[in-house]
């Protein structure tokens, strides 16, 4: 039940909702509890609202971290 | 998907598993606290790659499962008046009551709604002016701020025919519980990453101090799953006892201070039931004050309440608490099974004898 699923921010309405796609989905969604997101964000989303922006810096660390151990 | 098929690599996970192999010779309990790690581990097999002294434990994080029979059968009496609508996330249909379930009270002919949000359940009650909407406000910190939202913006637009049942619950409280009762060793946790995405790493600080007990905030990927595992390792090996983050890409130290505040707004801590496993200290939350005119609790003279009947024969508290696998339960798979299940643990998908009956 606390699955959140993530997806690209395509457009942000003025009643603070945005359009989020999710594997070619459109879903619609609250930005009420993470109003800070822009258009080409990749968010989190749980039960209608987005939770949080992912972070692409830190999506990144965890292969640069592994990365001596693949090479 | 971005975001998730790099996590599922199976070269980056093979390179994990030889390292997890390189410091871990102890046995180990380490517990998964949520239901979607449980699931994740099941259907990415990592119970089968890991060493064999490294035991994963199911936890309490399924919210369904912890959910009471007290309060299945308050929101069942509600459905039984006409007056009321129901709504609910689909996984609390099934879940058996003292003598019935939504299900069976939707087959009866009770007006019971599916919802994806609580917003949803917000516009049925716009839809609806002349019946009174129940939502059944079931969920962990990841849930309740979207809960907590909707009942603000209720109030905003002033809508009065808008009511929430209250179930919300609180993950750091169940884990102290479970190191205060001694009844399992864990050497470490998996917590749970959506909840950590609003409650953020501090609210673990006390259980690592307190209880010497590693806590690692995961993603649910079986990358994230490995490398969590990797760094409970790293730190039972030096004999730390640390809150990590992980699931970086999604968990704020902080937390999401927005909606942090939005919960605080609308809900106090309580004590609350949870189901199989009793009572644990401000673990609950209720509606404050402030917003009583949206809990459902205020219209509860209007329902009958039936007595209370627990199954006696269920186990689902000891699988609950990590004491049992579902294995260990005489009902599992026998009489207990998803197409007719007696507990909780085997209504949600995400509980761990549904994740068990499923994939074991």
């Amino acid at each position: 039940m606390c699955l959140a699923i993530p997806g690209m921010v395509k457009k942000i309405f003025n009643d603070n909702t945005a359009e989020i796609e999710i594997g070619g989905i459109i879903k619609k969604a609250s930005l009420d509890l993470a109003p800070q997101v822009s258009v080409g964000d990749y968010v989190l989303l749980h039960a209608g609202f987005v939770l949080e922006v992912i972070k692409e810096e830190k999506a990144r660390e965890i292969f640069q971290a592994w990365k001596g151990n693949l090479d | 998907m971005k975001y998730i098929d790099e996590y599922r690599s199976k070269t980056l996970a093979k390179n994990i598993l030889n390292q997890i192999n390189l410091i871990s010779y102890q046995p180990v309990n380490l517990m998964e606290v949520c239901g979607t790690h449980t699931v994740s581990i099941f259907r990415n097999g990592l119970r089968k790659i890991l060493p064999l002294h490294i035991n994963l434990i199911s936890g309490p994080g399924c919210p369904v499962c912890v959910t009471p029979v007290r309060y299945i059968d308050e929101i069942i009496a509600f459905s039984r008046k006409k007056e009321f609508i129901v709504t609910t996330f689909g996984d609390m249909l099934r879940v058996p009551g003292s003598t019935s379930s939504l299900e069976k009270e939707k087959a009866k002919g009770a007006d019971i709604r599916m919802v994806y949000s609580p917003l949803d359940a917000l516009k049925i009650a716009q839809n609806n002016p002349e019946k009174k909407i129940i939502f059944a406000g079931v969920g962990f910190e990841t849930t309740i701020p979207t809960i907590a939202s909707t009942i603000l913006k209720a109030d905003k637009e002033k809508i009065k025919n808008f009511f929430v049942l209250s179930m919300g619950k609180l993950i750091p409280p169940a884990m102290k519980s479970l190191l205060e009762s001694k009844e399992i060793k864990i050497n470490g946790f998996l917590c749970p990453g959506h909840v950590s995405t609003i409650i953020g790493s501090k609210p673990y600080q006390s259980i690592a101090s307190q209880y010497h007990v590693p806590c690692v905030i995961s993603g649910f990927e079986p990358v994230d799953i490995l490398q969590s595992i990797y760094l409970l390792l790293q730190q039972l090996k030096n004999n730390q006892a640390e809150v990590i983050i992980q699931y970086s890409r999604a968990v704020k130290p902080e937390g999401n201070e927005i909606a942090l505040s939005k919960m605080k707004e609308v809900f106090i801590t309580v004590d609350s039931d949870w189901r199989g496993i009793g009572n644990i200290p401000q673990s609950g939350l209720e509606i404050n004050d402030n917003f009583f005119r949206f809990n459902a609790r205020a219209l509860e003279s209007d329902i009958e309440i039936e007595e209370t009947l627990e199954f006696k024969n269920c186990r689902c508290g000891e699988v609950l608490k990590g004491i049992i696998t579902p294995l260990q339960c005489p009902l599992f798979k026998k009489i207990c099974t998803p197409e007719n299940p007696l507990g909780a643990c085997m209504v949600s998908s995400e509980g761990s004898c549904s994740a068990y009956y499923k994939y074991n």
